[in-house]
């Protein structure tokens, strides 16, 4: 039998390739996504390796885990003093104070800033510190190290990124209190562990550095230490213990490699599940494409294996002949999965270094798992979807070998309505208790649910297919008369196969549809978000939240014709335990500019005192009066609730005057400046003028009501292209469905295109009869795709209601746009079919049994 | 039988030294071997022969569903090897009908539907009339809204013979008509070629190996080998059987025959 089966692969090679290519596809996007991510993991696994020593004496109470934290920098340091006393603990070999500054951003040469939006910069004093495997963490590669104030080394690719040579005049900008900083480029320096990934190093002297991050103290933010010979990290650490202050702890290098790489897991965790649920999208949709044609190759082969079945075969032997082409085609299309899931990581490598992520210096891990994984994944998909079909092959009477024709009558469509509203039901169910649940089983189960939905419409599109296409029909028949006429009765000959065919572009669209309103329907929410609450004149800020120096709120408050200025620096606290984000601010100043309702109370201004955003104090149950706890990285701080205010995009959950931060050793450094002009000030003019004064911060923009609107639309949109782009896979698959399943159905019907021919229908009509037959298919498609789509969209905006997406936009345009990819997608898949069947020669066309 | 409706002296459609090879090189097949026929309008032709003979091939030829290798094939006055594609589609479609063995009616129209293809692909409106006529001479009003697979063999074969005769065509081709038809269904086929010839001078030519068939028609051209070996006039089933097996005893009867025809 298996070579029975080989043989019909063979022969088949073309149809089996086009079902293969589905799964070539999947994989592929499915182990482009694991390489790339475990390219990524490699990459930072060398970091960690590359700078951490063999133990740290640092701060206690920061949460490096947790990406939140990075939002305070902590004004606590480390004496000078300290590290003489721990370098002469027992098994110390050495220790080396560091300073690691936040907030600093070098800005190239020409004006722009460096990064920004990718890998992060980091500044340091520059030692010859070892890390745990002994090498310097840090060497100079050309030129000489720092030594003096006006001296700086910077990582050779962004010294080259930047436009800057040794011996130029580097620009930097701090959030600190010097925020404009010139040094000159003394020297490139290399990391150990290879590459940054896209990171830049800036090193100073020790001296230096002090003075721009620890306030010119004798001090640092950590001590890396370096064990004697024999002596284990454990050990180190048990040593320098009893030395050390009541606000610094010391743990092993190993202890730090963990929490490094708890963070980086995080991060790729996220980018990995969100790459492989457009993996998994594309495997979806290519099994459809799978099931239809191995379905179609079963019913044009059912005389083949009713004779099979009539010389003896058991049922099982030709179920599993079946199934065993699918195991062929499965490990085939995995293989060249593979291949392409190089080429893919590749590429995405391409597309983050441009983001500023530099994975360059690794190279892509191929590891075991991605390869077992793109194996099992293309083999079982293959192997599931081709079951049915391969059922239904085993069903085949073997008098079926003595019939004519292989057209076989469709099983009621009475059992799709049941099974497919069971389906819907099932599904619906699914969303509702998925709504009502919460985190992330919740959201889990509202796209099962949604995902049993579209398979009930894919089991019903059969009979949704012709009430769908009645009207198209009607129209094809006017305009194209005949060949309008055949295409319609040809798409309804066998709605299965039609409807299997549109439900993969259903998929496709469907999401395609939910995104797109959950998309619009965010940008409407910001927009009459800002056109309510945005009342400021001006907002500077960072795109990115990143924060920058006070100095420029002193600087923009003298500009000529500005009325009022409110800076606020957003911070991450706990409050009574629970994590939230809160703004520090001046509220006698941001309500002037700002209109902030309370519910109760009033605004937070004097020391230890704190308003809580409505859903916020009710998450916590207190109310104006209570005494609730802070919680920084330094310690406790208690405070006193004194206004509790409504939902706003203005302020963060919380809001506390800055004297708080200070009390809790946060640097301040502002996220966002709120301007007002003097009444009566030229606008213009002052827009001109607030740019001059910040001109040189690229850190910062200054940006009025439509700028601000549209930079946070434009965020939206950006998310939004990006999911098209990973969607269009789908989409692509789906075309292929549709090449595949004409390819077969004029295969299959060769005798009649020779009949039509031979009674005067020309190449031109034959063509156009295919493409009308193509477009019938996926407007179909699109029909179905956009009406659930529709739906998904508006139920998972009421659930997000709350979170602020309090807008239903429905973008009517866009979706008129889809109907017309819809139609152009059925035009560009029938090209090569319908050149098949105009190319056919009559007279052997019609001489075909 | 011999009574010709029409014009007798008209030529409907003629070949020229005809020849059609198949293959290459040793496997090289002279299925048509200068061939000269001439299909008189308002005659009904029956083209016969042993398997192999070449008999499908001239049908074919001659309706602009298969190209000759030489020779010429007119239709009428028109030379069917100086047309393009196109113009062999618009011939096909507009003065040329086609009755096959197997039927070949397009599974997803109706009865009714089929019958009207050809116009409906020329986006012609048939005339109620001759509708009317050739619905009535199939017998077939009452089955109108069936598909083909809702209809006996007999009944999809008149569909198909009403399909050929709808857009009046300068002559219908059948190629084995009744070759999958009970010996009723033939007959009604058989009589219903005859009559349109008859009744409504059409130009029939028809490819049958069955001397029964062969009675119905007015006159029998004999192949062999791929060329013209005998002709026989107002054929009987007898004088048909008696010629096909002069036709196989040997050359020598049928060459005589065929120098009339081959140049």
């Amino acid at each position: 039998m298996l070579r029975f089966t080989l043989r019909n692969v063979m022969a088949r090679k073309v149809r089996l390739l086009l079902s293969a290519l589905a799964i070539v596809l999947g994989v592929g996007f499915l182990s482009g996504s694991l390489v790339f991510t475990d390219t990524m993991g490699k990459s930072f696994d060398n970091i960690i390796g590359g700078s951490i020593a063999d133990a740290s004496v640092r701060l206690t109470g920061i949460d490096r885990t947790s990406l939140s934290a990075a939002l305070n920098i902590d004004q606590r340091t480390l004496p000078a003093s300290l590290v003489s006393t721990v370098a002469s603990a027992p098994g110390v070999a050495r220790a080396d104070g560091s300073v690691y500054g936040q907030g600093m951003f070098v800005v190239k040469a020409n004006g722009k800033l460096l990064g920004g939006t990718g890998a992060p910069t980091m500044a340091l004093n520059f030692n010859d510190a070892p890390n745990a495997s002994g090498e310097p963490t840090v060497t100079i590669a050309r030129g000489r190290a720092p030594e003096k104030t006006g001296e700086v080394v910077l990582d050779q690719r962004s010294a080259e990124n930047a436009g800057y040579e040794i011996g130029d005049t580097v620009r930097m900008v701090t959030a600190g209190d010097q925020p404009r900083v010139a040094a000159t480029l003394v020297g490139y320096a290399d990391f150990a562990g290879g590459g940054l990934a896209g990171a830049t190093m800036v090193l100073f002297d020790t001296r230096t550095a002090q003075d721009l991050f620890m306030d010119g103290k004798d001090a640092y933010t950590s001590i890396e230490l370096t064990a004697d010979k024999g002596v284990s990290q454990e050990q180190l650490v048990k040593a320098v213990e009893p030395l050390l202050p009541k606000d610094a702890e010391a743990v092993t290098g190993k202890h730090q490699a963990d929490e490094f790489k708890s963070v980086v897991d995080t991060v790729l965790g996220y980018l990995n599940t969100f790459l492989l649920v457009f993996a998994a999208i594309a495997l979806v949709v290519g099994s459809f494409l799978i099931v239809n044609t191995f379905s179609i190759l079963v019913a044009q082969r059912s005389r083949e294996l009713a004779i099979l079945r009539a010389l003896g075969a058991s049922r099982g032997q030709v179920a599993r002949s079946v199934l065993a082409e699918a195991v062929v085609v499965g490990l085939l299309g995995a293989s060249a999965g593979l291949a392409l899931g190089f080429g893919l990581a590749t590429g995405l490598r391409a597309v983050f270094a441009s983001f500023g992520l530099d994975l360059s210096a690794t190279s892509l891990v191929f590891s075991a798992r991605t390869i077992l994984v793109s194996y099992v994944v293309g083999v079982t998909v293959t192997m599931f979807a081709a079951y049915l079909p391969a059922r239904r092959a085993a069903r085949v009477a073997p008098v079926e070998a003595m019939r004519d024709g292989t057209a076989r009558p469709e099983r009621s469509l009475r059992r799709r309505w049941i099974v497919g509203t069971a389906m819907a039901v099932l599904g619906g169910t699914l969303v509702t208790t998925g709504l009502m649940g919460d985190g992330g089983w919740g959201a889990a189960q509202v796209g099962l649910g949604m995902f049993t939905v579209l398979m009930a419409i894919a089991v019903m599109s059969p009979a949704i297919a012709v009430p769908v296409l009645a009207p198209l029909g009607a129209l094809y028949a006017r305009v194209f008369g005949t060949t309008g006429r055949l295409a319609t009765q040809n798409s309804l000959r066998n709605p299965g196969r039609t409807a299997a065919t549109a439900s993969a572009l259903m998929i496709g669209l469907a999401l395609v549809t939910t995104i797109s309103i959950l998309a619009a329907s965010v940008s409407a929410s910001i927009d009459s978000g800002i056109d309510e609450q945005f009342t400021s004149d001006f907002l500077i800020s960072n795109a990115i939240g990143q924060s920058f120096s006070p100095s420029i709120a002193d600087d923009v408050r003298h500009v000529d014709g500005v009325g009022v200025i409110a800076p606020a620096q957003l911070t991450s606290l706990k409050v009574d335990g629970d994590q939230l984000n809160a703004d520090a601010t001046d509220s006698r100043a941001l309500e002037q500019i700002f209109h902030i309702t309370y519910v109760s109370g009033d605004a937070a201004v004097g020391d230890r005192e704190i308003a809580l955003m409505e859903d916020r104090a009710n998450a916590l149950g207190v109310k104006v009066g209570d005494d609730v706890t802070l919680s920084f990285a330094s310690g406790d701080l208690p405070s006193r609730v004194t206004g509790i205010y409504q939902s706003t995009y203005v302020v963060a959950d919380a809001v506390i005057p800055f004297s708080t931060l200070t009390a809790a050793k946060v640097q301040r450094a502002d996220t966002s400046i709120a301007v007002n002009a003097e009444p009566g000030a030229d606008k213009a003019a002052l827009a001109r003028d607030l740019d001059a004064a910040t001109a040189d911060f690229p850190t910062v923009t200054v940006q009025n009501k439509d700028d601000f609107a549209e930079a946070q639309r434009g965020q939206v949109d950006q998310l939004l292209y990006l999911i098209y782009a990973l969607l269009g896979l789908a989409i692509v698959i789906a075309a292929l469905g549709i090449v595949n399943t004409l390819a077969l159905s004029i295969v299959e019907r060769t005798r009649e295109i020779g009949v039509l021919r031979a009674v005067g229908l020309s190449r031109r009509q034959l063509r156009r009869m295919v493409r009308l037959e193509a477009i019938a298919i996926s407007l179909l498609g699109a029909v179905l795709g956009i009406g659930a789509g529709l739906l998904f969209g508006v139920i998972l905006q009421q659930i997000v209601k709350d979170q602020g997406i309090t807008d239903l936009a429905v973008p009517w345009v866009r979706l008129v746009v889809f109907i017309a990819v819809a139609t152009v997608v059925g035009v560009l898949a029938a090209v090569l079919p319908a050149r098949r069947a105009a190319g056919l020669n009559v007279l052997r066309a019609i001489s075909t049994h | 039988m011999s009574t010709h409706h029409g014009r007798p002296d008209s030529i409907a459609a003629r070949t020229v030294d005809l020849t059609k090879v198949y293959g290459i090189g040793d496997a090289e097949v002279h299925a048509l071997d200068g061939v000269t026929v001439e299909i008189h309008a308002g005659e009904f032709t029956a083209v016969m022969g042993p398997s192999g003979s070449g008999k499908s091939t001239l049908v074919h030829c001659m309706a602009a569903l298969d190209t000759p290798t030489s020779g010429s094939v007119f239709l009428g006055e028109t030379e069917l090897a100086h047309l393009k594609d196109k113009e062999l589609t618009e011939l096909r479609r507009d003065r040329i009908g086609f009755v096959f063995q197997a039927y070949n009616l397009v599974p997803t129209l109706t009865a009714e539907e089929n019958v009207l293809l050809p116009l409906a692909i020329a986006g012609r409106k048939p005339d109620p009339d001759w509708y009317d006529t050739v619905i009535d001479a199939v017998g077939l009003r009452d089955r109108l809204g069936h598909r083909p697979n809702e209809m006996s063999g007999g009944q999809q074969q008149r569909v198909a013979c009403a399909r050929a005769l709808m857009s009046r065509p300068t002559i219908v081709f059948a190629d084995e008509p009744t070759g999958n038809l009970d010996s009723t269904a033939s007959a009604e086929i058989l009589a219903f070629l005859r009559d349109s010839v008859r009744d409504f001078g059409q130009t029939v030519v028809m490819v049958t190996h069955d001397p029964v068939a062969a009675s119905y028609t007015d006159r029998v051209i004999f192949l062999a080998d791929g060329k013209v070996v005998d002709e026989l006039r107002s054929p009987t089933s007898e004088t048909v059987l008696a010629h096909m097996s002069g036709a196989r005893r040997g050359p020598e009867t049928g060459q005589g025959h065929a120098a009339l025809h081959t140049a």
